[in-house]
């Protein structure tokens, strides 16, 4: 058996090639739900019962797509320009934290118009700022980011550990360490009434548009892309690449480091070290189903949170763990690479 | 001054040292290989997450513990022809295929010990490995206490690094796992299947991986529960830069990390008015200075991360 | 004439829509050196990476003493007797010779490697040969000729009887390449069979008994060395008569670019030494020269990607410090990278990035890309140029090498440059390519441009240049007039032997 390649790529198996793999890995998931001894297609069922059923479940199911979108686009833009930033959870943590921090006391004292959006880029920056130590050590020492990024991200859970049983400890909170709340006015406007949705939601879609159009239309998209695709060949063409690098940097991890300020403002009001059930790992998922297309992280992110969202309720009536989902959705990564692989090449003989 | 040299003088120390660096020594010298023969392998968290996880169940269902050890081996070898399957059959991105093994492998450990056993307010346990009472040596003053009052895994740890240097060195096997990490073509010249070779060590590795979890379980602590690896992967992959992919260096790589972990957790009982979150920090900082100082200097296998495709240069 | 040890019989294998071997037959008797001679893309190196296992064939047979070999396994034919030398190494820098050497030669189980009795064989077969090795040595410290003599032993050492040769001399010099043919007649009459791939007329002439001749993956003839001659051989090859492209006489004007001892050090080696030359508007300058003699960096710093330890350049007369890639752009240098693919496009990028990318400022504005404009110049390159097989919206992995080729030389010619730094430009090409490009490069010329061209190809060198300079070890030779230098003068030049050429005419 061999590999051939594709000379012309299909665009049916391109926009394809996402929906075969998430069938395929709901499908193997299937089995381990069948072996768990629970019907398949009724768990399946349920999931989407549990992601959609209610007012209150779909409001959830957006909640919950909202930080995945964010940290989705972090891991789309820097995969993109091939920086691998495996460090989103820990850029959500410190961003999330720095939002604590000054939103708690520094700056509560400011309007609300003025405090949200000041809160955002300081999120933001945050994130920054935690990436660019991989990112140094990888321009400086050519160290691989992916260690690097993802050793941070143990040291960042650490450091939120470490303030919010400290300087940021709420002392009302009956000695469990989290931090103190952020002011009310610092919170996010509900984007539906009675539920926890905010427009933390709109934020991540315009944000995904603007990137989208920032990568086909722009100077910076088009050399962050030609630094991914061929590094020695944006160098020729005089691409800037550690500039180039820095730039989509400073992008990704502020895209993660707001994740974790918008969730903050929106829905929890202050940081545990279980802020996070993973949104910067599934961030990666995310991406890679979206094929790093910025738009499609909308989906991918919807996906995945209805597989998140759904498997709770799914679980409480059927009694499979909840880790189902975690499994499907690591799994739809894995069929989505091997999708990919298929669009191009085929199998001879 | 004087707590410092306390500490570096008890025993307890010494062997905390090699208990802590037993896993390392598995999940790195499984990296090692992995990497020799072209094929960096980042499933390793989720591996060994799930070597700790099998390991203990199989134990806690009754069989005993080096029959725990070998299943745990054995799933290991599963995730490394996924991907190997993956990587070398398919030639996808070394990164993206390892990062989805170890999501899938922790993800899977997670569902698989919560379907096998029910929520319970003390986690279930087992009767782990005992030192092991070696004649004369253990009964050694300091020594005895400090090196001989390891569990027989840890000696097994130790035995497979020098093994694995010899095989590495010494035999042809050897040298076609490192002629496929450097130049698979030449190898396909030379009659060696790189392909086979890959998959040969990816699996190989990955058993390794899972055995260095299973030893956390079956050994360090008598328990599963998640998120327990804690990192301890992605050390190993920072260790194997550190060692320039040599398995004598990777071996005193692992003490001497494991030298400065038992050191810090030490130090946190002694030392007041720092937060023990500094403390739990160091091995990461270390990680990451290893890999900052090693990365140049060491000498990369050539092909590693490399796909190989018969008939492509 | 005694039986023949290899008989390959009908062999025919297709890539895509590219027939690479036409049916090709022809045999090897003991003793035995025969050359296959072509062109680029003749086929020579598809038929003997069939005979060792490489590709399967998709018709045909190999005999060896008259067994047929399973095709598509290289062990088998190393079993046979049949060993390669690839123009690209198959060696490991990281290990030792002796480790390059014995890969593969043992049982895989074996407990321990043999490696006393390894070592033993590789220096008896060194010795029986004169091919001197270290074999502790790691290999990638060793020089190309040495690492090239580890591929021969490593041949050797799997009792290869019939050794296959692909374009040997490509990577040496004058001196080494002689010596390595006198290396092979001398295995020849110890009872080795050879087959050479080569291009070159001299060696095939001087080293083959008999020479067989491919174009475009047919068999078109095959002579005994002793029975032939240079002229008809070129004709066969080329299958018309060479000619030089037809040049109107130079008309330089004045000094574009100059170099006062300029020097490039790489990771503390000397990769250029006192490189001088001046360059003149309306004249091609070739700086010929055996690969890997620096013409890499020479590109590389006038291209602006690598930057000089020492030394002055004149730019316009007027001494610049360490060029950026824009800094080259702006100053209406247009670059033509040796390598296509890894420098010169973005395969997975579309026509008109890759038309546009490396003057992104003049095709944006408030950092938004104009794409209309860009799409209009990349279909204006596409016109004017030749290019086919896509349109500016394609993805530029879907040309071929000489449709790449023009579409890179439109973005750098249609914008009128004063200098053109050309490396290799031809280098892969098929004739019509080659022609289309040499009268692009000829017709810049014409207009004034000052062309510095960087070929490892004598004779492109010839046909194009007004004056030569050789590049050996970093340095450049002095410039000779290229219409007075014949090709004995200018293999001794880049052989380095320039010091005491007094025959070698000096043109400053």
């Amino acid at each position: 058996m061999r590999f051939e390649r594709r000379e012309q790529r299909s665009l049916l198996l391109l926009v394809g090639a996402p929906f075969a793999a998430i069938v395929v890995a709901l499908a193997l998931s299937g089995i381990l739900i069948a072996i768990a001894g629970a019907p398949v297609l009724e768990a399946y069922r349920r999931i989407l019962i549990g992601a959609f059923g209610s007012r209150l479940s779909a409001t959830e199911t957006l909640t919950r797509a909202t930080p995945l979108m964010l940290t989705g686009l972090a891991a789309a833009v820097a995969f993109r320009a091939r920086l691998w930033n495996i460090g989103a959870e820990g850029q959500f943590y410190l961003g999330a934290l720095a939002v604590a921090a000054f939103g708690s006391q520094l700056l509560a004292g400011l309007p609300g118009p003025i405090l949200i959006p000041v809160l955002l880029v300081i999120g933001a920056l945050a994130g920054m700022v935690l990436i660019l130590i991989p990112l140094w050590l990888r321009l400086r020492f050519s160290v691989d980011e992916v260690v690097t990024s993802l050793l941070m991200n143990f040291i960042a859970v650490l450091i939120v550990s470490m303030l919010v049983d400290g300087i940021l400890k709420d002392p009302l909170a009956f000695g469990w360490p989290q931090s103190q709340s952020v002011a009310d006015h610092a919170m996010l406007p509900k984007l539906v009434s009675r539920s926890r949705l905010h427009i933390g939601l709109a934020i991540a879609v315009v944000l995904a548009f603007i990137i989208a159009f920032v990568q086909s239309r722009t100077v910076f998209g088009l050399q962050s892309r030609a630094a991914g695709l061929n590094p020695q060949g944006a160098v020729f063409a005089g691409v800037p690449l550690s500039r180039t690098l820095f730039k989509v940097a400073c992008l990704s991890g502020g895209l993660a480091g707001l994740a974790g300020a918008i969730e903050v403002m929106g829905v929890r009001g202050y940081v545990t070290t279980d802020l996070s059930p993973g949104f910067g790992y599934s961030g990666i998922v995310v991406a890679m189903l979206a094929n790093l297309n910025p738009v499609g992280v909308i989906f991918a992110a919807l996906f995945t949170a209805i597989m998140f969202v759904g498997a709770d309720g799914m679980s409480r009536s059927l009694g499979i763990p909840t880790y189902i989902a975690d499994v499907t959705v690591a799994l739809s990564l894995l069929t989505m690479v091997v999708a990919l692989f298929f669009t191009q090449y085929r199998v001879r003989r | 001054m004087s707590t410092l040299i306390d500490i570096l003088a008890s025993a307890g120390l010494w062997a905390a040292i090699l208990r802590i660096a037993t896993p390392l020594i598995f999940g790195t010298l499984g990296a090692l290989l992995s990497e020799r023969a072209g094929v960096l392998n980042l499933g390793i968290e989720g591996v060994m997450t799930f070597g700790a996880m099998i390991g203990w169940l199989a134990v806690y269902n009754g069989v005993d513990l080096w029959t725990g050890i070998l299943v745990a081996a054995c799933a290991g070898a599963l995730f490394g022809a996924l991907h190997a399957l993956l990587t070398v059959t398919l030639g996808l991105s070394q990164h993206v295929c390892g990062l989805g093994v170890t999501l899938f492998a922790s993800s899977f450990s997670y569902y698989v010990f919560r379907l096998a056993v029910p929520v319970a307010g003390t986690p279930p346990t087992i009767i782990p490995f005992q030192p092991l009472e070696i004649p004369v040596l253990s009964s050694l003053p300091f020594l005895g206490q400090a090196v001989f009052t390891q569990t027989a895994p840890t000696y097994l740890a130790i035995a497979i690094a020098l093994v694995m240097a010899y095989v590495l060195f010494r035999t042809p096997v050897g040298l076609a796992v490192r002629m496929a990490g450097e130049n698979p073509h030449a190898a396909e010249a030379q009659g060696v299947n790189p392909m086979k070779v890959r998959y040969g060590a990816v699996i190989v590795g990955s058993a390794l991986m899972a055995v260095g979890g299973a030893f956390l379980t079956l050994s360090a602590f008598n328990s599963f529960f998640p998120t327990m690896v804690q990192g301890r992967g992605w050390i190993c992959i920072a260790l194997v830069v550190f060692s320039s992919w040599r398995p004598g260096r990777a071996l005193f790589g692992a003490l001497l990390f494991a030298f400065f972990d038992a050191f810090q957790l030490r130090l946190q009982t002694v030392v007041e008015g720092v937060p023990y979150q500094i403390f739990l920090m160091t091995p990461y900082i270390l990680s990451i200075a290893a890999l900052a100082i090693m990365a140049r200097r060491a000498r990369v296998p050539q092909a590693l991360m490399q796909p190989y495709r018969r008939g492509e240069r | 004439m005694t039986a023949p040890v290899l008989e390959i019989d009908g062999i025919s294998k297709r890539f895509g829509d590219n027939l690479a071997n036409d049916g090709i037959s022809m045999a090897l008797a003991k003793g035995e050196v025969v050359a296959l001679l072509g062109e680029n893309g003749a086929g020579k190196t598809t038929l003997m990476n069939i005979l060792f296992g490489h590709y399967v064939p998709d018709a045909g047979s190999i005999r060896i003493d008259g067994v047929e070999l399973p095709t598509g396994t290289p062990r088998a034919a190393i079993r046979a007797g049949v060993g390669m030398v690839h123009q690209h190494f198959s060696l490991a820098a990281n290990l030792t010779v002796l480790e390059n050497i014995m890969t593969g030669t043992e049982k895989l189980w074996r407990l321990r490697s043999g490696t006393t009795g390894a070592r033993r064989k590789l220096l008896a077969i060194s010795e029986r040969f004169g091919l001197k090795v270290d074999a502790d040595a790691r290999l990638g410290d060793l020089s190309v000729g040495e690492q090239q003599r580890v591929e021969i032993l490593k041949a050797l050492y799997n009792d290869a009887r019939i050794l296959i040769l692909d374009e040997p001399t490509a990577v040496l010099t004058n001196i080494e390449a002689e010596r390595l043919f006198t290396t092979l007649r001398d295995m020849a009459r110890q009872g080795l069979s050879l087959i050479f791939i080569s291009h070159k007329l001299d060696e095939v002439m001087a080293a083959a008994d008999r020479i067989v001749v491919l174009r475009g993956g047919r068999m078109v003839a095959e002579r005994k060395a002793a029975d032939t001659s240079k002229a008809e051989l070129a004709e066969l090859m080329i299958g018309r008569r060479v000619t030089r492209p037809v040049r109107e006489p130079s008309a330089p004007g004045a000094v574009v670019l100059e170099a006062r001892n300029v020097g490039v050090r790489i990771g503390g080696v000397e990769r250029l030494q006192n490189v001088g030359f001046s360059l003149h508007a309306g004249e091609v300058l070739g700086i010929v020269g055996v690969s890997g003699n620096g013409q890499a960096p020479l590109a590389r710093l006038l291209s602006g990607t690598l930057a000089r330890t020492s030394g002055d350049l004149l730019l316009y007369g007027q001494p610049v410090g360490n060029l950026s890639v824009a800094d080259v752009v702006d100053a209406g240098i247009g670059r033509i990278p040796e390598d296509r693919n890894g420098e010169g496009a973005i395969g997975e990028m579309a026509i008109w990035e890759n038309a546009v990318l490396e003057r992104l400022p003049a095709y944006a504005s408030a950092g938004l890309v104009d794409r209309k404009a860009a799409m209009a110049f990349a279909g204006a390159i596409i016109e004017q140029f030749d290019v086919r097989g896509g349109n500016p919206a394609s993805r530029t992995r879907l040309l071929s090498g000489g449709n790449m080729q023009k579409l890179i030389l439109g973005r750098n010619l249609s914008q009128r440059p004063r200098i053109l730094i050309a490396a290799q430009p031809a280098r892969g090409l098929d004739e019509g390519a080659v022609v289309a490009v040499h009268a692009r490069i000829l017709e810049a010329r014409k207009a004034g441009t000052a062309v510095l061209l960087i070929s490892e190809d004598l004779d492109e060198v010839i046909s194009l240049a007004d004056r030569i300079q050789a590049i050996v070890g970093g340095r450049l030779s002095p410039p000779v007039v290229a219409e007075q230098a014949d090709a004995r003068q200018l293999g001794l030049m880049m052989a380095g032997d320039w010091d005491n050429g007094s025959e070698v005419a000096h043109a400053v």
